[in-house]
């Protein structure tokens, strides 16, 4: 089987302006949902206690947070999960200071919710100190920054002319902005694994473009006179069933982990889809374009073909 | 003609040998177990085995083997339930308890053939085993508290043996430091400074000293420099993981993991453990012992009325009674000095047997020898945090929480007579049953070295445990199952070739993991998956170029060796951006995601070394040879 029996000769190039155009649109409207909205930060960076309660009959939401306001718990967040017997509780930290015990906190949950079902069940609570989640939001901060710094550095030395590096760049910012952004749209808790699958999304959605890159090189030094944009277009066509084979094979296994995985895996899972599919189209109608439109030409690419004696020669 | 160089075929094969034996115990999966150990350290004979053996058939409680290792003798269960029933039962046997402790944990259920050659499984994190994570913040402030305490105690007696007068000595911060870190010995106007210095400078060497002038007269004071805090810090850090990995040992926790995180926090993991309020009862206690004289020259009632100890002594409350009584300033011997501590029972009931160290004992001989008849007292200092009251209600921080405060509890909780001299060995009395266990585990585990307490705590219910293991399996057999036949029916022969590359590479990858101990967490799982994902990368880049050379009517076997030649460049390219971000993740990740990290950066390699050299070896091995091939089953 071949996804494209013939090679493919699709004029991506041409068509770049619409994709920048779709791309700006989208990049504009994650940066409005993380102004609005933010994202759903999980335990993981707000700290606070959560704790699942599950009752004997149906319960609603809001009654819960009204009976825990009223027992003198500070802005609980109640939401139903599963079936609508079992909520989830959250409540902030206190800043600074300790942890509060979990039994003392499971007593007092058990204490205010007691009245309304008997036979409620408090499971044992999850607990972070407010210090150590500022503590994983800054590592998680600096872990983002160093993966994009340390790419940087990499794409940087790798292509010898920065206008492949800006490319690469321009389109490995895009894709975490785009996972970052969906995820704020639909608020799906961000939690530490989330990161971790943003990280890897940085990691593999340059593959895509290096690989480009490195067929862009090998056209570009098959004939030197090859018009840019044909290059370009070459590249990207005969890269093309690769791209789309590897990420369909990636895409099994994330699906594989997304509906079998279970809860925990959920929101690495669904990052790692979203960063997939934003990579694929990033490396085939963004990276390759800035490159062109930053002025790329074969001499960029091998600087030291022009000082070589060979050229001098008669 | 199609080579590949005879040793490469070697190492491919060697390699791959030795993962399979390597990751071959993880096959077996690994079963509940209970373990017992002799209390008194004795080996477990064939007798006492026999004898647990029996009283579990007794209990009606079914087990699939009992090991005997002499020092420990392991238990295995078919389920946690059976597990649980066991313990609760060997735990409610006094005849048991008196000799056996016991310990939840779990064993390989791959033959014993494999553990006598070191082959070990994976060891499983706590969100696939279940149990509670602590993290515990140490208090260093504390720490350093602890030091100007004894520089204080010190000052005080030089000054007193000096017979200098003196207002009083003081525990402040200077040098804009937010916590205190200087002790200041403050003198009447007029009294003279160099001669404190010149007495203080006998005894404390390690501090430089200054002279102030301020209102209420001259002062002496002494400051820790920073990098005696750091010092001081890093040793309460490190003696206090100490104490926590033997108090988690009395307590009967198998395999527990205590280690540092970070700079001040130490980070606990006790599989199979549930109820987090003993364990952090146990694990947050600061508490130790002093040994010093009773003052009987003085009445202590009399000191008490007036709140205030006469000189050379301190003043104390007795445990139970709630009697004042006064102790000498002198300490004889602290907790520091033990080596052993247990419960007995004595003449005059529960009591807690001491051995001291060769210093200790030599003290404890020279002061009983002179001081036969005399009463000495025994200390005992625990410290905890609790809500501050006013006027009968918590006082509430801003955000409504009660604020908390740490408080030392000090009591007497014997005196007796010295009835004859003794050294290093003797019982402490004057407790009750439950109180000499505690404080022998207590003192037998040794003290913290600065005050902890717990900023995070997680529990993972062994049932979903079970479920994140079952998740993690089934998303790996539906992931590689639907991988494999993708890659068969786009490529045919060469989909199977994959394929068993992408089985070595997961073989090859736990293999790595199992020989470095790592611990698997459930995204751990997901970095295998996605591994096997990625790994098909390797094969689809060399895959789609052996096709673009056979589109242009190159040789099949040509094709071949141009299609790893030329997907090398871009192989090695793609995994390195992915390193970059494993690499990073390594390094500031904690926990579960360090350990996504370290299958992500190791299954590069792997899938580096699969897809290049395994996929070739065996291509060449299938193909090479074949002087008439035309086409490729591609």
């Amino acid at each position: 089987m071949e996804f494209f029996h013939k090679q493919t000769n699709f004029p991506f190039m041409a068509t770049r302006k619409v994709w920048y155009g779709l791309s700006a649109v989208l990049m504009i409207i994650c940066f409005i949902s993380f102004y609005f909205r933010g994202l759903n930060l999980a335990l993981d960076f707000t700290g606070g206690v959560s704790v699942e309660v599950t009752f004997s009959m149906p319960t609603d939401a809001e009654k819960v947070r009204a009976t825990l306001t009223a027992a003198g718990f500070h802005e609980p967040q109640v939401q139903t999960f599963g079936s609508s017997r079992e909520v989830a509780i959250r409540l902030q930290s206190e800043k600074g200071g300790p942890a509060e015990s979990s039994d003392v906190v499971r007593a007092r949950i058990t204490q205010a919710l007691t009245p309304l079902d008997p036979k409620v069940v408090i499971n044992p609570p999850d607990i972070v100190g407010a210090q150590v989640g500022d503590e994983l939001r800054n590592s998680a901060i600096w872990a983002l920054t160093c993966t994009l710094a340390g790419i940087f550095i990499y794409l940087a030395l790798r292509f010898h002319t920065w206008r492949l590096s800006a490319g690469a760049i321009l389109a490995v910012m895009h894709d975490p902005i785009l996972v970052l952004g969906i995820f704020s749209i639909t608020q799906t808790p961000f939690d530490l694994a989330v990161v971790a699958a943003v990280l890897a999304v940085i990691g593999y959605s340059l593959n895509d473009t290096v690989v480009v890159f490195d067929r862009i090189r090998e056209r570009f030094e098959k004939s030197r006179r090859l018009p840019p944009e044909l290059a370009l277009d070459q590249a990207i066509n005969q890269t093309l069933s690769r791209t789309i084979m590897t990420k369909v094979v990636t895409s099994i296994v994330v699906l594989a982990l997304l509906f079998f995985g279970g809860p925990v895996l959920r929101g690495f899972a669904e990052a790692l889809l979203i960063g997939i599919i934003a990579g694929t189209y990033s490396s085939i109608w963004i990276s390759s374009a800035v490159a062109l439109d930053c002025g790329l030409t074969a001499e960029h690419v091998f600087p030291s073909v022009k000082k070589s004696p060979v050229d001098h020669l008669p | 003609m199609l080579e590949y160089a005879r040793w490469k075929y070697a190492l491919v094969g060697v390699v791959l040998l030795l993962a399979l034996i390597l990751a071959l115990p993880n096959v077996f999966g690994e079963a509940p177990a209970l373990q017992f150990a002799r209390k008194d350290r004795a080996e477990i004979t064939a007798q006492a085995q026999g004898s647990i053996e029996k009283f579990l058939t007794d209990q009606k409680i079914p087990y699939d083997k009992a090991v005997n290792e002499k020092e420990r003798l392991t238990v295995q269960f078919a389920d946690v339930a059976t597990q649980l029933r066991a313990r609760d039962a060997v735990n409610g046997n006094e005849s048991l308890t008196k000799d056996y402790a016991t310990a939840m944990s779990f064993i390989s259920r791959a033959p014993a053939l494999f553990s006598k050659l070191g082959l070990k499984p994976m060891p499983l994190g706590l969100d696939l085993r279940g149990g509670l994570n602590l993290l515990y913040q140490v208090d260093t402030a504390g720490a350093v508290a602890q030091v100007l305490d004894s520089y204080e105690q010190s000052v005080r007696r030089a000054l007193q043996d000096a017979k200098i007068p003196f207002s009083d000595v003081v525990q402040i911060a200077v040098n804009d430091s937010k916590t205190n870190n200087a002790v200041r010995v403050l003198l009447p106007a007029g009294a003279d400074a160099g001669a404190v210095r010149d007495a203080l400078a006998k005894t404390i060497t390690d501090l430089t000293l200054d002279t102030l002038n301020l209102a209420t007269g001259p002062a002496v004071q002494g400051v820790l420099t920073e990098k005696q805090i750091r010092e001081r810090t890093d040793y309460a850090i490190t003696k206090n993981i100490e104490t926590i990995r033997n108090r988690v040992n009395e307590l009967g926790v198998a395999e527990p993991i205590v280690q540092r995180q970070g700079t001040d926090r130490i980070n606990v993991q006790l599989a199979g453990v549930l109820n987090s309020a003993e364990v952090k009862d146990i694990l947050g206690k600061v508490a130790t012992l002093e040994w010093r004289l009773v003052d009987m020259q003085n009445n202590a009632y009399e000191a008490k009325a007036r709140n205030r100890a006469p000189l050379g002594s301190k003043l104390y409350t007795q445990r139970g009674s709630g009697a004042p009584i006064l102790l000498k300033r002198e300490v004889i011997v602290t907790g520091d000095n033990l080596t052993d501590a247990r419960s007995t029972t004595s003449q005059e009931g529960p009591a807690v047997a001491i051995k001291l160290d060769s210093r200790g004992g030599d003290e404890m001989f020279k002061t009983t020898s002179a001081n036969v008849g005399r009463l000495m007292g025994v200390v005992f200092i625990e410290k905890s945090r609790e809500n501050i009251i006013v006027d009968g209600k918590p006082l509430l921080q801003a955000d409504g929480k009660p604020a908390t405060r740490e408080v030392t509890t000090q009591e007497v909780i014997s005196s007796a007579t010295i009835k004859g001299v003794f050294g290093p060995q003797f019982n402490i009395t004057g407790l009750q049953q439950s109180e000499a266990r505690e404080l022998a585990l207590l003192l037998r585990a040794g003290s913290l070295a600065a005050p902890i307490y717990v900023v995070e705590e997680r529990v993972v219910g062994p049932s979903v445990g079970a479920e994140n293991i079952r998740h993690g399996i089934e998303a790996l057999i539906i992931g590689m199952a639907g991988t494999f036949l993708f890659m068969i029916i786009y490529y045919k022969v060469f989909g199977i070739v994959a394929d068993l590359v992408l089985v070595s590479n997961v073989v090859l990858l736990s293999a790595l993991l199992s020989m470095l101990g790592t611990q698997l967490s459930l995204p751990g799982i997901a970095g295998i998956i996605l591994t096997v994902g990625m790994a098909v990368d390797a094969n689809v880049l060399i895959y789609e170029r052996i096709r673009e050379e056979l589109r242009l009517g190159v040789s099949p076997q040509a094709a071949i060796k141009a299609g790893f030649e030329k997907a090398f460049s871009a192989i090695a390219d793609s995994n390195i951006t992915t390193l970059i971000a494993g690499l990073v993740l390594y390094v500031l990740g904690k926990g579960a995601i360090q350990n996504f990290a370290v299958v992500l950066v190791l299954g590069i390699g792997t899938s580096l070394f699969t897809a290049l050299m395994g996929s070739r070896a065996l291509l060449t091995l299938m193909y090479g040879g074949k002087r008439k091939l035309t086409r490729l089953p591609i």
